[in-house]
């Protein structure tokens, strides 16, 4: 009887931990199959470094090279904002921070990565779209302004992951410089950051992996025009955006061009998610 | 030194930066939404005179508690098979580990695809209650998954060979002796899970719709106040509006995180 | 005993760690370029003591000291001191070998580019001659771009020595530097560390009594925050004049 129980009880345990699996399995069986015949039949290297996206046009153009550009662009943007600014901040927290304020801060941190993106696109549109428009021109919809929101937006990822790869440095580092004489800010920046280094770098790509796949915050503020920018005022559509914006009334082709985009987002998903758990497991080493 | 001054000045200056902006966004919506919090915003219809959140708030409730009903047993199971039940060295164990790291990963937008592709469409349930709560469903796993299985892991041997050395089986011992210790690690799961759903769009838009109404069954479709505040801002005809429901959605998330705060901190008490 | 003024006094040292005293005004004269052993049950304070000469307690939050120590008749904990430059003048070496995860060559120079020298031929010069101070060199002179953590934990502990040694010290603390490591390296560092007092004031802090006795000239006998006994060290192991010393030591010796 007894047994039975501890049986039945194993099986559901198991089934649950397919679920999962099957998920996923379904999530790219069901995205590469709608995707992936579409990108063949109307030509690999067309797709992905074709320049026009003109779905309408007859005969239609599904180039989608601007929003792989596009994406690229607003990603390093995000970073070259995000990342020192997340990584002195997580310096800030692990090494600088007196325990009361930490208490009050470390709260914040997460509350800044439970903040919908709809809020932070909605607050980047009406404070950073006005200004930028106003400081450097332009209309204020463009890879700038992506930029600088998806930059903050990757903030709380970076110095979280950050935070906790800089405690886990043995603190016998920091005894070591401090006792040759070193400060506090150079056995930080010359012992604990370098030792920290893979903890940090998957901190990034984690990052960046975010920043990529963030589409509402995005399509708010970047113009969402499918040609390659030319300067960092020119709006911009990423491949997520891409998606969002037609898929409410694509059918046909078109849909599977834009099912065949998320494919390739994916790809670019699986790329760093490799990369991020390369270097995890080095830290983990 | 100068070298020093500048590079702890640089330190100061990018926590001040991050969390000024962080208080700027705050209050920023606050300042400008609060305001706009009118009891019409609450009433109980949608018209185009009257864009009340109130179905919006209705609706994210049903989503989040459907979402929640599924997702946690099925992750807390998980996390049951993945630490109590399987060996470490089992292929599964690794093809779990690796699966829920992936869907940890997949943009809003790709689920959100799915979700369209799979049920709305294979499966026909139409832009739905049911296709949005499945979709969350999966979106949100990963994160259950990762709590229950650090919580578990976090309890202990000892533990679990005490229950054993009285003559529980494997059963008992996880429901009554491991489960209560990892109940708070697994409710900051649940919490951040609830956090995650309320706080997307992507994933819901073309699962859930956007109906203006509350949905009469699961087979109706609706909005969540994210979605909510999407399609206002979008829009731009309702920014006043937009800026009330940023302020709803803001409040939502401040509870949830003092929640998790509060959570975390009986956690570490716990631990002692 | 000394005749010639001491390279360090400490005078009525207390400290606590918050509301406890970890220290009871102790008076101790250390003697330029002897070794002297600091000996005692764990938690006697010898190496609460020791972190005091360098100032690595001010690192602990809830540390507070009275008293004085003086160093060339200058007090360390005067507002005057520059932290860092006592810390270069008095260098420390650690119960766990605590090498930077970082090239055997970057671990030698990192004190003296702290310090300020950047030329290249300084530093090749100031790392081979630490490292063969330490007797160390031609261990690892073939792969000084080795990772320092990939070797074995008694060169560590020499990397360790070398790159104290590296800044230019003249007082080198030891804070049990061999009870981490097997019988072998143990015998090479304490004749390393008989060897560098020729050069350097050494203060070790040991629980092995046969350390002590084969290796200092001195020897301070601590217990509950006290010291208990102060001298030469022949006198101490053999004829100590405070029961508790010898109770001590013949519990443990031999």
């Amino acid at each position: 009887m007894k047994n039975t129980k501890e049986s039945v009880m194993k099986g559901i345990f198991f089934l649950s931990a397919c679920f999962s699996i099957i998920a996923l399995l379904l999530i790219v069986i069901f995205i590469f199959a709608n995707g992936v015949p579409f990108m063949f039949e109307y030509g690999f290297f067309k797709f992905i470094f074709g320049m026009e996206w003109a779905p309408t046009n007859t005969p239609a153009t599904y180039g989608i090279f601007p929003m792989i550009i596009g994406s690229l662009y607003v990603t390093a943007g995000a970073a070259v904002v995000g990342v020192p600014i997340g990584v002195l901040t997580a310096v800030f927290m692990a090494e600088f921070c007196p325990p009361i304020l930490y208490k009050v801060l470390k709260p914040a941190v997460n509350l800044m990565a439970a903040i919908p993106s709809i809020v932070y696109g909605f607050f980047a549109l009406r404070v950073f779209t006005p200004l930028i428009r106003d400081t450097f021109g332009g209309n204020g919809y463009s890879v700038m302004t992506a930029s600088v929101l998806l930059g903050i937006m990757i903030l709380p990822t970076v110095i979280g992951l950050s935070e906790s790869a800089l405690r886990a440095v043995p603190r016998t580092y920091y005894t070591g410089s401090v006792a040759l004489g070193a400060t506090h800010e150079r056995s930080i920046f010359k012992v604990l950051l370098p030792a920290a280094k893979s903890g940090i770098i998957s901190s990034v790509i984690l990052g960046i992996g975010r920043a990529i796949g963030e589409t509402m915050a995005v399509v708010l503020i970047a113009g969402n025009q499918a040609i390659v920018p030319d300067s960092l005022l020119s709006g911009v559509r990423t491949l997520t955006t891409n998606i969002v914006i037609e898929m409410a009334y694509a059918t046909g082709e078109h849909r599977e061009a834009l099912i065949a985009t998320a494919v390739v987002l994916f790809g670019f998903i699986l790329i760093i998610n490799s990369i991020f758990l390369y270097f995890k497991n080095r830290e983990a080493k | 030194m100068l070298a020093t001054k500048f590079v702890r000045g640089l330190v100061y200056l990018s926590a001040a930066i991050t969390f000024g902006m962080l208080g700027y966004v705050i209050i920023f919506i606050l300042i400008n939404g609060v305001r706009f919090l009118t009891p019409d915003l609450f009433s109980w219809d949608y018209n185009s005179d009257n864009v009340s959140m109130m179905p919006a708030i209705i609706t994210t409730l049903y989503v989040v508690g459907g979402t929640l009903l599924i997702t946690t047993p099925i992750g807390v199971f998980t996390g049951f098979y993945l630490v109590e039940y399987a060996n470490r060295k089992n292929p599964i164990v690794k093809l779990v580990s690796m699966a829920t790291d992936t869907l940890a990963a997949v943009p809003s937008i790709v689920y959100g695809l799915f979700g369209f592709l799979f049920f709305v469409t294979f499966l026909s349930f139409q832009l739905s209650l049911i296709a949005g709560i499945l979709t969350s469903v999966i979106m949100s796993l990963p994160l259950i998954i990762r709590a229950t299985e650090e919580a578990l892991v976090s309890t202990g041997r000892p533990l679990r060979e005490a229950s054993y050395a009285l003559g529980a089986g494997k059963l008992r011992t996880i429901f009554t002796v491991v489960l209560p210790v990892a109940m708070p690690g697994i409710l900051s799961g649940v919490i951040l899970a609830t956090g995650r759903v309320i706080g997307e769009t992507a994933a819901l838009l073309y699962t859930l719709g956007s109906a203006t109404n509350i949905p009469g069954s699961l087979f109706n479709s609706g909005r969540t106040l994210s979605l909510h505040m999407y399609v206002l801002s979008n829009e731009g005809f309702h920014v006043d509006q937009a800026y009330a429901t940023a302020v709803v959605l803001l409040l939502f998330v401040l509870i949830l995180n003092g929640l998790s705060t509060f959570v975390s901190a009986r956690l570490s008490k716990g631990g002692k | 005993m000394v005749t010639e003024s001491p390279k360090i006094q400490v005078k009525d040292l207390k400290l606590w760690y918050g509301d406890f005293q970890a220290l009871h005004g102790l008076d101790l004269d250390i003697p330029e370029k002897k070794i002297t052993a600091f000996i005692g049950p764990s938690g006697c304070g010898k190496s609460t003591f020791i972190k005091s000469l360098n100032r690595m307690n001010d690192l602990i939050e809830s540390c507070r000291i009275e008293g004085t120590i003086e160093l060339d008749g200058r007090d360390i904990y005067s507002h005057k001191t520059d932290v860092n430059q006592l810390r270069k003048q008095v260098g420390m070496v650690f119960q766990q070998p605590n090498p930077f995860p970082k090239s055997i060559y970057d671990n030698i120079a990192y004190g003296p580019r702290t310090h300020g020298i950047k030329n290249k031929s300084e530093l090749d010069e100031i790392v081979e001659r630490s490292l063969k101070q330490a007797a160390i060199w031609d261990e690892v002179k073939d792969h000084l771009d080795r990772n320092a953590l990939s070797i074995s934990g008694g060169q560590q502990q020499r990397i360790c020595i070398a790159r104290a040694l590296a800044v230019g010290p003249e007082v080198l603390l030891m804070d049990e530097p061999t009870s981490a490591l097997d019988p072998i390296s143990t015998a090479k560092i304490e004749e390393l560390v008989a060897e560098l007092k020729n050069h350097y004031t050494i203060v070790m802090v040991t629980h092995n009594m046969q350390q002590a006795s084969r290796v200092s000239d001195e020897t301070a006998f601590f217990l509950n925050g006290h010291i208990i006994e102060h001298g030469d060290t022949r006198k101490i192991f053999t004829n100590p004049e405070q029961s508790e010393t010898e109770n001590y030591i013949s519990g443990r010796f031999g």
